[in-house]
């Protein structure tokens, strides 16, 4: 329970931070160790598949190609022109959207914590093997996996055609 | 403390010395073996054949002096060489080197020589190596150099890469082993075809064994694929203002990453402890020895191939590795799935 605590909060003040730096590298550096910490959780969980798999792909795989970014970008500071006195609702549209996303955020966090009573402990899981795990995902959840990698492929077809529609814009 | 708790925690300390060591033993041998192929003599005044020479350098380091550029990020500079020089360390924590073994009857309980069974070892050495490239981007970064920072870029687009192919390699002898835990994979490799062919995954995978090795070339920044330090180019890469011992640490995590490279194949492809005329309780002989070899093979390779381009590389990690691992890792499911191996 201790290590849950300590996972727990790692990850909770990483997040925070994210946000709160005004170099964008260090708010890389800080969602990593958020997602290293939530695989912790996952080990305590005793599914150390998923938490190896959320190493390689979100801390190794993703935000390695966020940290490119950042640093070809070479943005050392965000610099933001707003009035940071003005209140929430009355910043642009983008800002008010974003207000009103947060609270709904929250007020679903109070009502998850709330709803469910602190004793009623769910039942673990069996251990699953890497094998279960494989044959799940091809049987019963073979179509959320085909629509994401679908989804993930429209993305990828997405970004090399805005890409592409620059270079080819420059040359015309 | 029972027996084996003291066991196990001496045999993670042994490891540990023995990597530290490992990296000045691999100095040593790669100034030898690089004056053998090119016919001079190398380190041969330091103590006897020059064998105390990394001693030497060591000593040299410690008392450089440690210099930042003013302009560069205090804190991720100085965490950079840690990142690397942890991540090297801990990939081989879940590398078995050696059967089970009783220490002679002394404990009840079989200890395993390695300093922690996963079930998942393969995908742990997978997600280790992939967050060991943040050391070098970082180092590349903080440094406020343009050298290093192209240093870093490359490193991250050439590890990024060679990654894909790497996990296809290791992809294609999971799917041969049926498991994921590397002691299963070794002890599936154990007896021969035959009588005389070892039952190693070399000979039914020397596609994946290929592909592993050019990949675990690549991951190690060695020559010929050692652009992220290319010295004609970029001073040294992404260490250029680094110096004493963050300099130090940065090499400390190459020649340790090479060591754990090798022995990843080793238990990969060439059978890890399992050989003939030793009894197994002395099966890590066979394993030293295993990995030994490799590492003199890569100590050949930066000594004999010219180092690549840079598009060269990359067109060759992306055109040809990563098909021919597809494919690999397709005919290998075909076969299992055919054969039942």
């Amino acid at each position: 329970m201790t290590l849950f605590y300590l996972f727990g909060a790692v990850a909770v003040i990483a997040s925070l931070l994210v946000i709160a730096q005004r170099n964008p590298i260090y708010s890389v550096l800080l969602l990593i160790a958020s997602f290293g910490a939530l695989s912790g959780l996952y080990v305590l969980l005793d599914a150390p598949f998923v938490a190896v798999i959320q190493i390689i792909v979100y801390a190794g795989a993703i935000m390695v190609l966020f940290l490119f970014v950042v640093m070809l970008l070479n943005a050392p500071q965000e610099d933001t022109e707003l009035d940071m006195r003005v209140h929430p609702m009355l910043r642009p549209g983008a800002m008010r959207f974003g207000t009103v996303l947060a609270v709904g955020l929250v007020a679903e966090l109070i009502w998850a914590l709330t709803a469910t009573t602190g004793s009623a402990s769910f039942q673990p899981g069996p251990l699953i093997s890497v094998a279960t795990i494989g044959r799940r995902l091809f049987t019963d959840y073979a179509f959320p996996f085909e629509v994401t990698s679908v989804l993930i492929l429209v993305a990828m077809v997405g970004a090399v055609v805005m890409a592409r529609h620059d270079a080819a814009g420059g040359k015309r | 403390m029972t027996p084996l708790l003291i066991a196990q925690i001496a045999l993670t300390l042994i490891i540990f010395v023995a990597l530290l060591s490992s990296a000045a033993g691999m100095v040593y041998f790669e100034r030898k073996v690089a004056a053998l192929l090119q016919q001079r003599l190398g380190p041969y005044l330091v103590g006897p054949k020059g064998l105390l020479q990394p001693l030497a350098d060591v000593i040299k380091l410690m008392f450089k002096e440690e210099l930042r550029p003013r302009a560069a990020d205090p804190l991720l500079f100085a965490l950079a060489p840690i990142i690397s020089a942890t991540a090297a360390f801990a990939a081989f924590a879940v590398v078995p080197f050696g059967a089970e073994t009783t220490l002679f009857g002394l404990l009840d309980t079989p200890l395993r020589l390695q300093v922690a069974d996963v079930n998942v070892a393969i995908l742990v050495i997978f997600a280790i190596a992939s967050m060991s490239v943040y050391g070098i981007v970082l180092a590349g970064w903080s440094s406020n150099s343009k050298y290093s920072l192209l240093g870093g870029l490359r490193s991250s687009a050439q590890m990024i890469s060679y990654e894909l192919s790497y996990g296809m390699s290791l992809a294609s002898v999971l799917l041969l082993a049926n498991s994921l835990s590397l002691t299963d994979i070794v002890n599936g490799q154990s007896g021969t075809w035959f009588g005389f062919v070892p039952r190693w995954f070399v000979f039914l995978q020397p596609v994946g064994f290929l592909i592993y090795m050019t990949a675990g070339i690549a991951e190690t920044n060695r020559a010929p694929f050692d652009f992220p330090e290319a010295e004609q180019e970029l001073v040294a890469g992404y260490h250029t203002e680094y110096s004493s011992m963050s300099f130090a640490m940065f090499f400390l995590a190459e020649y340790i990453n090479m060591v754990t490279v090798s022995a990843v194949a080793t238990d990969l492809f060439l059978g890890g402890w399992h050989g003939p005329f030793l009894p197994v309780s002395l099966g890590w002989i066979w394993f030293l020895l295993k990995v030994a070899a490799i590492l003199f093979f890569y100590v050949w390779m930066r000594w004999t191939l010219p180092r690549y381009r840079y598009d060269q590389l990359m067109a060759f990690g992306w055109k040809v590795l990563l098909p021919v691992s597809v494919l690999n890792l397709i005919v290998t499911a075909a076969g299992v799935l055919a054969f039942g191996l």
